[in-house]
């Protein structure tokens, strides 16, 4: 029963803080653009007259999602035209319950692993939620009984699975190396060093190749530009382009989701997940000798903050890539996919697998 | 004859990687997110004022100056007893490209002026700015230099300016009151003449 209850809140604070931070980055992302090409941004939604830099937009938004009229076209299958965004939102949301957002709490004689699911093989877990997210796309296309729509859920899902694969082999090498599936463990076996202390042995470290193919690869997952080609809103009808209201809402919604997960995977597999550097469970070690001991519970404090940083530092790297780069032509989607990404991600985990034989410590 | 070489630049297997120019593209988006974001949080403190964070005119608010020579909304000019200048003459009328002015003229009282606008009415949906009527009109008495720019109306009848509007570019639709002192035909009289001339010079 206890333990019930902390899973429950487990999940009421990752899905809580999950969900406001999906509905911030309608702001972020606005604001953000704003910033990069010397503009204000949305500023003009305001409540008694305090706008507060425009963060009632997203809640004016919300809101028009809910109120606007919901249309499932004539010759449309209604159930799975209702199914497909549902299927979208619930996959992108499940994935989250693997990721580790902090280190162990230890409260009177338990022992609280910050980890909504503690599954041995987490990743495995997160990357099958990631990829049954398609069939929320594909469905969307084939539901809406519209040419344009089946077209776009047809890019995207090829553009999905194509990318799955580089993502999937990326993370190959990163699992030699730390001989773990378990999220949990593997974020704990960062918490190494290297180079006598000075350098914490994080996966970008180790796996520095198979960390930009990762982003690259999980960048396109997100179906975000420069990888947009799925949605081209204006220009390329998407899948979505027969979902209005909230349904339509949840597909955004499923964006913003996917690239908070995209960047929380990031963090944990690449960039010590809630580590912080020179911080071991009873304090800090600094290189040149010096320790500071730290209580756990602040030790747990220091690596929630340290994780949600990481996270948000790489939603703005994503948000910033975002406005950065053009759109890819498809068969430039899929030559980097098939031609380049996938070949030096097969590379890396050789040339990975050639080094621990030679310089492991099982040799 | 002479032949030019060009020369195509090959990339080099680093450039083809794209990271270098994709890093080059970050560094430059990166650089005006940075300085655009000091420069908004330093405004706030009050600092770096004369330094814009945007380049964004917040429209209603603040308004971009216009040229001298601008063509905004016309107006039309009035004598020192503030009976309109216009003497009825349908020259503007005549040129209009758009036929968006409709003049009523009458017989003035003064026997030097020949006649006065009984009606001056301007479709502003219809009227293109090309300032044909300023420019062919022999009295000066309708000048495009009010600066409004924003003429807009729920109906096509609120872009109709009568001769109140145009005599004064203040008024806002509806028009309440009428204030003008001669003879004229007035919406708000339900297109009844109305006024008087001043003096001793009475209408017959």
């Amino acid at each position: 029963m206890e333990d019930l209850l902390i899973k429950l809140a487990l999940a009421g604070i990752v899905y809580f803080g999950v969900l406001n931070l999906a509905g911030l980055h309608t702001w972020v992302e606005r604001k953000q653009s704003a910033l990069i090409q010397d503009r204000i941004g949305a500023n003009r939604a305001s409540i008694f007259g305090f706008t507060f830099l425009g963060l009632f937009h997203s809640i004016a938004d919300a809101l028009k999602m809910f109120t606007k009229e919901d249309i499932v076209p004539t010759g449309a299958n209604r159930v799975l035209h209702t199914l497909a965004p549902m299927f979208s939102v619930f996959f992108a949301l499940a994935a989250f319950a693997a990721i580790p957002f902090g280190p162990a709490l230890e409260v009177g004689e338990r022992t609280i692993e910050l980890q909504v699911a503690k599954i041995d093989v987490a990743l495995l877990y997160v990357f099958a939620m990631l990829s049954v997210g398609v069939y929320g796309v594909i469905l969307a296309g084939f539901a809406s009984s519209n040419n344009y729509a089946i077209l776009g859920g047809l890019r995207a899902t090829a553009q999905m699975i194509s990318y799955e694969i580089a993502l999937g082999i990326s993370v190959v090498g990163l699992l030699m190396v730390y001989e773990t599936m378990d999220l949990g463990e593997l974020v704990r076996a960062q918490g190494q060093t290297i180079a006598g202390g000075w350098i914490p042995f994080w996966g970008i470290v180790a796996q520095p190749v198979a960390f930009i193919i990762f982003v690259t690869a999980a960048l396109a997952e997100t179906k975000r530009t420069p990888f947009d080609l799925p949605e081209g809103e204006s220009e390329i009808i998407g899948y979505f382009v027969e979902y209005s209201g909230m349904k339509f809402g949840m597909f955004f919604l499923t964006d913003f989701l996917e690239t908070i997960m995209v960047a929380a995977l990031a963090t944990t597999l690449f960039f010590g997940g809630w580590q912080v550097p020179y911080l071991q469970p009873e304090g800090f070690h600094f290189p040149w000798g010096a320790e500071l001991p730290v209580a756990n519970w602040l030790y747990v404090l220091l690596g929630v903050m340290s994780f949600t940083f990481k996270v948000l530092a790489f939603c703005w790297l994503f948000m910033q890539v975002r406005w950065t780069l053009p759109r890819f032509r498809y068969d430039q989607l899929m030559k980097l996919g098939w031609k380049g990404l996938f070949p030096i991600a097969v590379i890396n985990v050789v040339v990975t697998a050639v080094l621990l034989l030679l310089f492991g410590e099982g040799s | 004859m002479a032949i030019k070489v060009v020369r195509r630049p090959t990339l080099t297997l680093w450039e083809k990687t794209y990271l270098p120019q994709i890093l080059r593209g970050l560094r430059i988006t990166s650089g005006h997110f940075f300085r655009n974001l000091f420069l908004h949080t330093a405004h706030v403190f009050g600092r770096f004022k004369d330094v814009p964070a945007s380049v964004t005119i917040q429209y209603p608010e603040q308004q971009r100056g216009l040229m001298s020579r601008f063509r905004s909304r016309h107006r039309l000019m009035s004598r020192e007893d503030d009976t309109p200048r216009c003497v009825g003459c349908m020259l503007c009328e005549t040129i209009c490209p758009a036929k968006c002015i409709t003049i009523v003229p009458d017989e003035h009282p003064n026997p030097t002026v020949e006649k006065y606008p009984v009606s001056f009415d301007i479709n502003l949906g219809m009227c293109v700015y090309c300032g044909y009527c300023v420019e062919v009109c022999p009295e000066d008495a309708i000048r495009m230099d009010t600066g409004i720019l924003d003429v807009a109306s729920y109906s096509r009848d609120g872009m109709k300016l009568d001769i109140h509007q145009l005599l004064d570019p203040g008024l806002r639709k509806p028009i309440a009151t009428c204030n003008l002192d001669f003879p004229h035909k007035c919406g708000v009289s339900g297109g009844e003449m109305k006024g008087s001339w001043n003096g001793s010079e009475g209408r017959s």
